[in-house]
């Protein structure tokens, strides 16, 4: 049931469309372009970047000089851990909830949600004051920790949605097949979940690899992930735009890829299903 | 169909999300205010005391507070505005039919995925610099003297960079909504001669009110909290020319030392946040009953 469209209305469709997606699209293009420049050129020649020599020494230098990879493992260590930490936790929970719902199953989820309002500005200062007294400041375990809990209302919210979707009538079949609980979690249920569980993990992920309130006010240089590696870029004026677009090139591609494969997840995720 | 033994085993399957949460929020927000009734500088040990209201009344006074407010204020209100009304017009015309629509999509979208101090420093380095930007070199190229966007429009320049971070946001999701649009209703009321202006604004617009809601008040949430983008580009300043609620709390309690009056503005932020979390709040339990 398509409307008919003229191909000369498609046609300016298009090429709006294109001109609008390129000059959102273009400072990332440009950092990715200015990473392969000389300082030089990246400097004071950016206009002429079609001409100038392409080059690889900037991502030498970013890996020589400054410990890249440290730096990028944190980040894969934290938001990796702090994602399957909030999962380990919440699937029981959104499991319980999705299945056995209760007369205040809702009232916990609201409650859980809520929780996730609080502005962390508002306990910046005991969490600072608790992890420098316990000697948590500075190190992987402590944002986890910290990570873990605050996209642990997200996580509990976007797998109860998904578990919510699975009919329960298929258990039902299940047990009337003679299924232990055991075979029922592990054959009927487990294989239904997995994509929910994927799609939230994946969200997760990315929330926390770019979470920059608390990695930057709770690391120092250890411990630092990514956020808090390309911040300490903002001090010294001058000439580092070739290197800086390297680290950054590199800081965003692996989450920029993961990212566009997460578009219908995130819309969902992110309303807490308000929108689908 | 649950049975007494069920329901026992899926409290215990929801108690640690739950309590860990309750510890997650009862602890810090409890020595928070306590914090916020004491003379508490990290400089001055030994100097703790019970102080009441003072805190509150010094960091309420502050003239830097008034303006923070303000500069919170313009900062949500400038992002909204522009995410709102530029995702509308994104997500109409993603909407059309046209030749590499997927492609598009992931164009527009790509913003969003990009870690904010990222984007912070890529905006204030490689464009708005005014001695080595792109936008300078382009001023300079046209014979223009290069303006410095970050010393003389510093929480304009900041709208501009976080309204580029959420402006995908709220397309995708305007996009969802309308995409789940009846299309047949739109092709009657063409059949019966409404024009593309009172189809948008009579059948789209009431169709995308629940959805731009929902933008409006989870950004809100989110511009609250603007912290890394203020770091890394004008550290609040020139003076307080850019520093909001959020920075204000953190210049206060981890730069100053001063864990008292550091707290009492987290108290306030908390409840300046709380007055939008009631309204997002019901927005979704009306949606969890439905």
């Amino acid at each position: 049931m398509s409307r008919a469209v003229t191909p000369r209305r498609k046609a300016i469709t298009t090429v709006l469309a294109w001109i609008v997606g390129f000059l959102i699209f273009f400072p990332i293009l440009w950092t990715i372009v200015l990473s392969f420049k000389s300082e030089g050129d990246a400097i004071s020649a950016p206009l002429n970047v079609l001409t100038s020599t392409w080059t690889m020494e900037s991502y030498e230098a970013v890996q020589e000089r400054s410990n890249y990879f440290l730096h990028f493992w944190n980040s894969v260590v934290i938001s990796f851990g702090s994602t399957i930490a909030a999962l380990v936790i919440a699937i029981p929970a959104a499991w319980a909830m999705a299945f056995v719902p209760g007369k205040r199953t809702k009232d916990v989820l609201m409650w859980m949600l809520s929780t996730k309002m609080m502005p962390a500005v508002g306990v910046l200062v005991p969490i600072y004051l608790l992890f420098r007294d316990m000697g948590l400041l500075d190190t992987r375990t402590g944002l986890v920790i910290v990570l873990t809990l605050m996209n642990l209302p997200i996580v509990v919210w976007m797998l109860y949605t998904y578990f919510k979707e699975i009919p329960s009538e298929i258990l039902e079949a299940a047990r009337m097949d003679g299924a232990t609980l055991r075979s029922e979690i592990l054959y009927v249920l487990t294989p239904m979940a997995v994509p929910g569980i994927a799609s939230t993990l994946l969200l997760n992920v990315i929330l926390a690899w770019n979470e920059a309130f608390w990695t930057l006010n709770l690391t120092a240089a250890k411990a630092a992930p990514l956020t808090a590696f390309i911040a300490s870029y903002s001090s010294p004026e001058g000439l580092f735009y070739a290197k800086l677009s390297a680290a950054s090139t590199l800081a965003i591609a692996p989450i920029l890829i993961l990212g566009w494969f997460s578009q219908k997840q995130l819309v969902r995720g992110l309303t807490f299903g308000a929108v689908k | 169909m649950s049975t007494q033994a069920s329901r026992a085993s899926a409290r215990l399957m929801i108690s640690p999300a739950v309590l860990l949460l309750l510890g997650w929020m009862i602890v810090p927000l409890a020595m928070t205010v306590w914090f916020s009734l004491q003379r508490y500088n990290l400089l001055m040990p030994g100097m703790e005391a019970f102080i009441g209201l003072d805190n509150y009344e010094y960091f309420l006074t502050d003239p830097a507070f008034v303006t923070a407010i303000w500069n919170t204020l313009a900062l949500v209100l400038g992002v909204l505005v522009i995410t709102v009304i530029g995702g509308t017009l994104l997500a109409l015309l993603l909407d059309q039919p046209m030749w590499g629509q997927g492609i598009v999509r992931i164009l527009v979208i790509a913003p969003f995925f990009v870690m904010p101090t990222v984007s912070a420093l890529v905006w204030k380095n490689m464009f708005m610099n005014p001695v080595n930007g792109l936008f300078a070199h382009i001023a300079k190229a046209f014979g223009l003297q290069p303006f410095d966007f970050l010393s003389q429009a510093p929480l304009a320049s900041i709208i501009g960079i976080v309204s580029w971070q959420w402006l995908p946001f709220a397309t995708l999701i305007l996009l969802t909504a309308l995409q789940s649009l009846d299309r047949e209703q739109l092709e009657a009321a063409e059949m019966d001669g409404a024009g593309v202006f009172s189809r948008f604004f009579y059948i789209m617009l009431p169709h995308l009110a629940r959805a731009a809601t929902v933008v409006i008040l989870i950004q809100t949430i989110f511009l609250l909290g603007v912290f890394a983008e203020i770091l890394v580009t004008t550290n609040g300043g020139p003076g307080t020319a850019s520093t909001t609620l959020t920075y204000l709390v953190y210049v206060q309690s981890l730069l100053q030392f001063d864990v008292g009056g550091g707290a009492a503005g987290g108290v306030i932020a908390i409840v300046l946040a709380n007055i939008v979390a009631i309204f997002l709040m019901r927005m979704i339990g009306k949606n969890l009953e439905a």
